[in-house]
């Protein structure tokens, strides 16, 4: 319940809402880097599981000797899954001030377009998460392979490999195909509303800009994330 | 025209309410939609029962203090204030449901009437510029560029009516608060203040109970003065600009 | 007519005419002693202000926050005034009765700003801005308050745009000036079409910003319903919390009244619905004197009544007369047809035909009473309210084959949407309809110099004071007023009688202020307690019949004496048969209307009175005993050059109003010579 006084004192910028906005925007802009560039390793795919497999590795070897074996890897995941924290925080956060904000709801529900465009970002962001996990556990952690035609022996510790005896499975690719469509959806409004939220779109042609990012990085990221999948399923990679 | 009208009562801040249903029968199109709820008190005292307790003063659409939920939209289907909308928008046969606005930082009052005295405390906490009376340069002494004047007078034109907040699928005040920092951060005259204004209404905002924004749009849609959406990035920027300045 | 200034002594045209009966004129009212301004500092008139701030007595800032101020109303003038009182250190205390300071009727005010700074170097000057308000004004104000106006007018543009008001500017970053209301020099400010709402929006944010240093306490849905009056001196007001019904009482060393005009006595007019008279009428009951109640100013160009069910009406900017042309039908059975089925022989373009010269930029006054003229002749055109329909043509066809729609709408764009909106009507196809309206009054609480009232510490400033514009306002300048009174000239002036202060301590207990709270008590009690047949609203409707007829456009003894009995009447009724549900200690909508209404039914009566005592034609009113041969307005510096200044004849505290008195301020003109207007 809110309470009808004026604040005392000195403020910071720290602690407001916008501040949280501004963390989901800066770690949403990192989270859109990464997703480009792992939908751009997918497609190595295309080229056999060996290549697919080499680009893992020097992903692992990347600044070495600079730093150890796989220890740029490791740095960057620490910072994605701080960025994953923070970005689940705040929404979480916001979206449980968002219910206290309005305790009352009304009868009739709003006919605004907006009330669809943030239940799709917060439940779409929760179906995003359970995907994130799933798909570590089956790719990167446990690498879990459903596929009955091919034993642990003849799949190696070859990830490309795992990829295509994984999405021979029509289910499988069903749920990426699911997962995709609701990250492209995520990023449709996330992209724009990141801009919005940094403080990028203050003119006409710089909002017109930002619409048309949104709208190209999330066909972009479905488009080219599921290429693999499907190509997989139609037996056009082998 | 012949209206049924499922409209909120409740009697206090504290007692429960409900919908009531009322049919109003010869509803002319040239009535205004508060004329129309008018003409229903009048008949309702007639036959012994309270009015609709309803806000309205100036009822041309600049003083703010109307505002209802008309079947889910703010200030009703067109863009403009609920006084300002007139019954021919509506047909014969309608049944219309009327909502107070809703929110925790609005409490309730009675029947259609909420307290929307936190707008004022988000002023206090910064929404001004602080020039005592009499400490006044001569007018002319800073000229401002015309780009800047007519996007600090666009951002000026909000009457402060709440249907930003209202519309908002988070009740987030993000539209009004982000009109004043752009009306006075546009100009020269608010420069000095600038940072440390943001950062204080956004703190007095979240006080009081608003939700955050998630950049849906609705409150731009719902404004009957169509302050646009980019206020909110204005607001943003600025309140960026204040991280960076270590506030 | 008469150009010369009457001496003292000279028997007035006004006792000569009127008849003595039993000590009471025309039967209805006392002649009192004259009362004159004696706070203005002797000396030329352009060096009176800077004289009286000088010699205006001054408070150590460290006694400021020890002194406290109640303002009631938050428009431009209580609004600046809090907001500076506020920052000079002083306790204050401010009342309205919205939900917020920022939606004061001000606010509503579209046009702009007049001040004399002389951007265009097109001739203004102090000197012109106080001339034109004077002759505007029909020279029935007082010319040292008008001088003074017109003198602090360029400090409220310096204020405003240091506070971020976003008036127009040009491209080179300067701001823009128009002319407005037919001066020939271009003074008027404006911010578009909203100059009232920015105007006010930046003494809002001063306020506020006071509200959160602590020097101001904002009282929000607090409705003044008395004022505290001990020993003589105003002392405070006695409040209700408009949310839980709580009867308060506040103390202070001052009282401001800030609470606009009274033009809602009319049931219709372009003022908010909550407008009303009730702070300035309960201080007349006290003993306050009311200026000139029957000044109101009707402006020609409203959007006309619908239908029965019409809450208020909604003005339009009077620039469409350049381009419009104003028409009725020449014979009355053509008044059903669709005017553009009419053709141009049946067509009567009266303002055209009786004024050549001017046309149909006649000034507002003209332009009104003839709308009403024709009307009444059953030549009116849209649908019938009552018998008669009311309201005239205001046609753009000749302006749309001359200029192009697009021309047009750039011009007018926004006008003609609103127009659009309310009537639904496309102005761009058939032919606007419109038909006058009250929309402000001159009339308020006499003051002196100092703008305090005859009672010793009862301040009122702006629309709710009798004011600098005498008979007739010029367009632009009631926000210029406003601003003046509560940033520059209150603040000043108060200093003085708070340079006495601290007057002794009132305790809540104090048999005055036990009286004016029971008597508050009392009346809620009562209205709640009649349970009568008919509704507020059908009592102030039938109110505000009474006075559009009588003591509307024009006037007439018969008529002004009919109103006076159907008033009494009304008012007799009203306390007998209202009907006012719900409880007192909740929001009850009902209830703050019965008590604003029956306010009205009391000051109607008086505007009536001070229209019968007032036989002549000047300003925005006309008398229709006093025309010239043509039937112009006729106006008599020889009998009225003066202020009628009106006690309360009745008892305070309740009852009827009894015998008002007459107390006359005669008008003196020294920096000015008094002329006739004439518009042929």
């Amino acid at each position: 319940m809110a309470t009808p006084t004026l604040l005392q004192g000195e403020q910071t910028a720290r602690r407001t809402t916008v501040f949280m906005k501004i963390l989901m925007a800066s770690t949403g802009a990192l989270f859109v880097f990464y997703v480009l560039m792992h939908m751009y390793g997918n497609l190595k795919i295309f080229f056999g599981y060996q290549a697919f497999d080499e680009y893992a590795e020097h992903l692992r070897e990347m600044l070495t000797p600079i730093l150890p074996h796989t220890g740029f890897l490791w740095l960057f995941r620490v910072l994605l899954i701080l960025s994953l924290f923070v970005h689940a925080y705040a929404a979480f956060t916001l979206w449980s001030r968002a219910n206290g904000a309005r305790p009352q709801r009304y009868a009739v529900k709003s006919a605004a377009k907006g009330a669809a465009r943030s239940k799709m970002m917060r439940w779409g962001g929760v179906a995003l998460l359970a995907f994130l996990v799933f798909h570590l556990v089956q790719f990167t952690i446990a690498k879990v392979n459903f596929n009955g035609n091919f034993t642990a022996a003849q799949l190696g510790d070859s990830t490309g490999k795992l990829v295509i005896a994984s999405f021979q499975l029509w289910w499988v690719v069903l749920i990426y195909v699911v997962a995709m469509v609701a990250l492209g959806m995520h990023l449709f409004h996330g992209v724009w509303s990141g801009a919005q939220t940094l403080g990028l779109t203050d003119s006409a042609a710089s909002r017109r800009l930002a619409h048309a990012t949104a709208h190209v990085v999330a066909g972009v990221v479905v488009i080219g994330f599921l290429l693999p999948p499907l190509a997989i399923l139609f037996g056009l990679v082998k | 025209m012949n209206l049924t009208l499922n409209i909120w009562r409740q009697d206090g801040p504290e007692a429960p309410g409900r919908m009531v249903t009322y049919q109003l029968a010869d509803v002319s199109g040239d009535m205004s939609f508060l004329e129309m709820l008018d003409v229903l008190n009048e008949s309702l005292i007639t036959k012994g029962e309270e009015p609709i307790a309803f806000d309205s003063d100036c009822r041309e659409g600049i003083c703010g203090m109307c505002g209802l939920m008309i079947s889910g939209n703010a200030h009703g289907p067109v863009t403009t204030t609920t006084c300002q909308l007139h019954m021919r928008e509506f047909h014969d046969g309608d049944s219309i449901t009327i909502e107070p606005w809703r929110a925790d930082a609005f409490p309730m009052i009675k029947d259609l009437v909420v307290d929307r005295s936190s707008f004022d405390r988000i002023i206090q906490a910064g929404g001004f510029i602080s020039a005592n009376t009499g400490s006044a340069p001569e007018a002319h002494s800073v000229p401002v560029e015309k780009r800047k004047a007519d996007r600090a007078f666009e951002a000026a034109a909000c009457i402060g009516c709440g249907a930003c907040v209202a519309a908002c699928p988070n009740a987030s005040a993000m539209l009004f608060m982000g009109a004043k920092v752009t009306h006075l951060g546009e100009l020269p005259q608010g420069q000095p203040e600038r940072y440390a204004r943001v950062v204080k209404m956004v703190a007095q905002h979240d006080h009081e109970g608003f939700g955050g924004c998630t950049n849906t749009g609705a409150c731009a849609d719902a404004c009957p003065k169509e302050i646009p959406l980019d206020v909110i990035n204005t607001l943003n920027r600025d309140l960026r600009g204040a991280l960076g300045r270590g506030r | 007519m008469s150009e010369t200034i009457p001496t003292p002594g000279t028997p007035l045209a006004a006792d000569a005419a009127a008849s003595v009966d039993g000590g009471l004129v025309h039967g209805l009212y006392r002649d009192g002693d004259k009362i004159a301004d004696t706070a203005a500092p002797a000396g030329p008139i352009d060096k009176k202000w800077t004289t009286r701030k000088f010699e205006a007595h001054l408070v150590n800032p460290a006694n400021r926050r020890k002194l406290s101020v109640i303002i009631v109303g938050t428009g431009l003038a209580g609004g600046a005034a809090a907001a500076t009182l506020g920052e000079a250190g002083y306790h204050v205390k401010s009342f309205c009765y919205q939900d917020s300071p920022r939606r004061a009727h001000s606010i509503a005010a579209q046009g702009g700003i007049n001040a004399a700074k002389n951007y265009k170097e097109d001739g203004d000057s102090t000197h012109r801005l106080f001339y034109d308000t004077v002759k505007g004004g029909d020279y029935r104000s007082r010319e040292t308050n008008v001088y003074r106006l017109a003198e602090v007018s360029a400090n409220i543009i310096d204020q405003c745009v240091a506070q971020g008001v976003p008036f127009a500017r040009e491209y080179g970053g300067l701001l823009d000036n128009r002319s407005f209301g037919g001066v020939q020099v271009s003074r008027t400010f404006y911010a578009r079409g909203q100059t009232g709402q920015q105007l006010l929006i930046g003494a809002y944010q001063a306020l506020e910003r006071q509200v959160a240093a602590g020097t101001v306490t904002s009282y929000t849905r607090h409705e003044m319903l008395e004022l505290v009056v001990v020993d003589g001196r105003a002392r405070g007001i006695i409040a209700r919390d408009m949310v839980t019904g709580e009867i308060q009482t506040h103390l202070a060393d001052v009282v401001v009244l800030a609470t606009g005009g009274y033009g809602n006595v009319f049931f219709l007019s372009t003022n908010a619905m909550g407008s009303n008279v009730t702070a300035g009428w309960r201080a007349h009951r006290k003993g306050a004197y009311f200026g000139n109640p029957c000044y109101t100013q009707i402006h020609p160009t409203c959007i006309p009544v619908s239908g029965d069910h019409q809450s208020k009406l909604t003005l339009m900017s009077e620039s469409l007369r350049n381009d419009g042309r104003i028409w009725v039908p020449k014979r009355r059975e053509d008044c059903e047809k669709d005017p553009r089925d009419i053709p141009e022989e049946d067509r009567d373009y009266y303002l055209e035909r009786i004024y050549p010269s001017f046309g149909n930029l006649v000034p507002r006054d003209i332009a009104s009473r003839q709308a009403k003229n024709v009307c009444d002749e059953g030549r009116g055109v849209g649908p019938k309210v009552g018998d008669f329909r009311r309201g005239v043509y205001l046609d753009f066809t000749d302006a749309l084959k001359r200029m192009s729609a697009e021309a047009v709408g750039e011009k007018y764009g926004n006008l003609l949407d609103m127009y659009h909106r309310i009537t639904g009507d496309n102005p761009y196809e058939v032919p606007m309809r419109i038909y006058p309206a009250v929309h402000y009054t001159m009339g308020g609480l006499w003051v002196d110099y100092d703008l305090q009232s005859n009672v010793p510490g009862l301040f009122v400033t702006g629309e709710a004071n009798f004011s600098d514009h005498g008979a007739n306002r010029l367009g632009a300048s009631a926000l210029m007023q406003g601003l003046a009174d509560g940033y520059f000239v209150l603040p000043n002036t108060i200093r003085d009688y708070l340079s006495h202060a601290p007057y002794p301590a009132v305790s809540e207990d104090h048999p005055a202020v036990v009286e004016a709270r029971d008597a508050v008590q009392r009346r809620v009690d009562t209205l709640l307690s009649i349970n009568g047949e008919r509704t507020v609203d059908s009592f102030h409707k039938e109110l505000g019949h009474i006075m559009w007829e009588y003591c509307g456009m024009e006037r007439s003894e018969e008529g002004l004496r009919k109103g006076i009995d159907l008033i009494r009447s009304l008012r007799a009724e009203f306390w007998r048969n209202v009907r006012v549900l719900g409880a007192a200690d909740t929001l009850n909508q009902s209830l703050e209307k019965a008590g604003r209404v029956a306010d009205f039914l009391e000051l109607g009566e008086l505007m009536c009175i001070d229209a019968l005592h007032r036989r002549e034609s000047c300003g925005g009113h006309f008398r229709a005993e006093s025309q010239t041969e043509d039937g112009e307005a006729l106006r008599h510096d020889d009998g009225y050059l003066y202020v009628a200044a009106w006690e309360f004849g009745g008892s305070p505290d309740g009852g009827d109003t009894g015998i008002p008195i007459l107390h006359k301020e005669d008008l003196v003109y020294q920096a000015i010579e008094l002329k006739q207007r004439s518009y042929k």
